[in-house]
């Protein structure tokens, strides 16, 4: 399946998909609002067949200074049609919840968990939302562009050294 | 008369598993819930060798961070480094030359073959079968010897630069490489011999471990745990890079989706890996290995003395705060590794460095679905099944 006729496909359900193609590769763009529905669609439409969630990642573009500030961005893959295709969706600082998409992909799972505990997005509806690679301790959001390399000190406080 | 029926009732204990588990193979701690010798689920939790990489990289350079890519699978620095190299490549846009193609191709199926290797190895003897590993071992540490000729380090190869490799091969790589080719299939014939219709082997691990071909979808696993469940995706054969799409080789699939099956996707492998290795090797072209605008590689060291163009790029190249810029974007590339698909999404704001660099690891996708796995098996096996997913821990953590 090529480029058009996906993006074809997918207009013809969610008109507001933005679209934008670099270096052969196809990003789609999602208000938060219709992104769960929009990945149900991508899962379930028979022509589509997205059955295959590769990766859950969040970008902060604070220093782009760009609105809104974050963006979550999951990488699909279809089995039948061997496309890959990336959906962004964009996430305002006051307003940090994201829909988990862990009803549909059981690797969403720890991705999830890995995106809250880097970026801090609230993903409504996760089974488990705790701190994976960080202690359960940890405070603050590491790969947020405001946080420093070497950290705010939270390791003295954890290894009780202040 | 009739016997009277006895219930003993047991509490559930908690076992913990880990951090220093001589089977744990790096820093990873299972928190198991047990019912007699029965899990009833198990909850892995990791991060103790949590480096940050991924915010490293927002502040490395490209090159520099190919150092660091080393450290994340160090049983397969190489194919870290080929996966990282082309990732960025794209980004930029150039293609690199041929020979530096073929170099990479053959240097990536031998990391496959090393990291198998250790795989194989270190799987049986948590099994218990001690003699496989020394004759892997002996395997690898032939491998090793290739690679510290070829780069100079045995686990830190840091091999590859953005738009070719750090050097040219040495003159006598390809006789070590027919060496190895002609010394290999005997060590392969040892292996199946000790293992593969190995009784005790067998109960070890069929049935064990058992993931679906729909929960392995599901659970985005990659790599050979995904080919153990029936399911014939490889990123060299889906989406090829460097030489793969002119090659003749197959990829292994095996339906049972247990501990076994994946022991014979890997185990098979190995075999498609040399069948790789010899086609590139035979057909491995004279020239240069380096991309030719030196605005991205290091020039040759002719041309740094004897001409100011050359001496401008090398340092242009070297200095901290110079280097290349890359074009404004977002790539996601992924390769793959010996342990399933490696993948890299970076997004660049038209610097030297990346504004975001995000590591997909395979081990870290086929661990989080460890507890569907082992549910229901007995303690013992436990061992087997995170001996067939392979789980590097610096590359779980990064």
């Amino acid at each position: 399946m090529d480029f058009e006729t996906l993006k074809k496909r997918i207009s013809e359900k969610f008109p507001s998909v933005e679209f934008e193609e670099f270096r052969n590769q196809l990003s789609a763009r999602i208000n938060k609002a219709d992104l769960l529905d929009f990945m149900k669609f991508l899962k379930e439409d028979k022509d589509l067949h997205f059955d295959y969630l590769t990766d859950v990642t969040g970008v902060d573009y604070l220093k782009m200074e760009r609105e809104p500030r974050f963006d979550v961005v999951y990488h699909l893959y279809s089995f039948k049609n061997n496309v890959r295709l990336r959906v962004k969706c964009g996430v305002p600082e006051d307003d940090l919840d994201v829909p988990s998409l862990t009803p549909l992909w059981g690797a969403a799972n720890w991705l999830e968990r890995e995106a809250f505990e880097m970026f801090g997005f609230n993903f409504v509806g996760h089974p488990d939302l705790r701190r994976l690679l960080l202690p359960d301790v940890f405070d603050g959001f590491p790969l947020r562009k405001d946080y420093p390399l070497r950290g705010r000190g939270e390791r003295d406080v954890i290894l009780d050294l202040k | 008369m009739a016997q009277p029926s006895y219930e003993i009732k047991t509490d559930q204990m908690i076992l913990n598993f880990g951090p220093q588990h001589p089977a744990t193979h790096g820093t990873l701690r299972i928190v198991l819930e047990l019912d007699g010798e029965v899990v009833k689920k198990a909850e892995p939790h990791i991060g103790y060798l949590h480096s940050g990489f991924e915010k490293l990289g927002e502040y490395k350079t490209y090159n520099q961070w190919i150092t660091l890519s080393d450290r994340m699978n160090y049983l397969s620095s190489l194919a870290n480094n080929i996966g990282f190299a082309e990732a960025v490549e794209q980004l930029i846009g150039i293609e690199i030359p041929e020979r530096a193609k073929y170099i990479r191709t053959i240097l990536a199926e031998l990391t496959r073959i090393s990291d198998h290797m250790v795989w194989v190895g270190t799987h049986a003897l948590d099994i218990g079968a001690f003699t496989a590993f020394l004759y892997a071992f002996e395997a690898r540490e032939h491998l090793y010897n290739l690679f510290e000729h070829v780069c100079g380090a045995r686990l830190t190869t840091s091999y590859t630069r953005i738009g070719g490799l750090m050097r040219d091969v040495p003159e006598d790589f390809e006789d070590m490489v027919k060496w190895f080719l002609g010394y290999f299939p005997n060590t392969l014939k040892e292996l199946h011999g000790l293992l593969t219709r190995n009784r005790i082997w067998m109960d070890r691990t069929r049935g064990v471990g058992y993931l679906s071909k729909e929960d392995a979808i599901n659970c985005g696993v990659t790599g050979p745990v995904l080919r153990g469940s029936g399911v014939a995706y490889d990123v060299r054969k889906n989406f090829p890079y460097l030489i793969y799409d002119r090659l003749d080789f197959e990829i292994p699939v095996c339906d049972d989706g247990d501990v076994y099956s994946r022991y014979l996707v890997r185990m098979e492998e190995l075999v498609q890996s040399m069948r790789i290795v010899e086609q590139a090797l035979k057909d491995l072209p004279d020239g240069p290995v380096n991309y030719f605008d030196h605005k991205y590689t290091l020039p040759e060291k002719e041309k740094v003395y004897d001409t100011i163009e050359g001496l401008i790029h090398h340092f242009k190249n070297i200095m901290p705060g110079h280097g290349f810029n890359v074009p404004e974007g977002d790539i996601y590339v992924a390769t793959e590794a010996p342990n399933g698909e490696l993948g890299f999404y970076i997004v660049s704001d038209g610097t030297n460095k990346a504004y975001r660099l995000r590591v997909r690891p395979p081990s870290f996708v086929n661990y989080s679905c460890f507890d569907k796995m082992v549910r229901g098996n007995l303690v013992a096996d436990v061992v087997a099944v995170l001996g067939s997913l392979n789980i590097i821990a610096g590359e779980l953590d990064r």
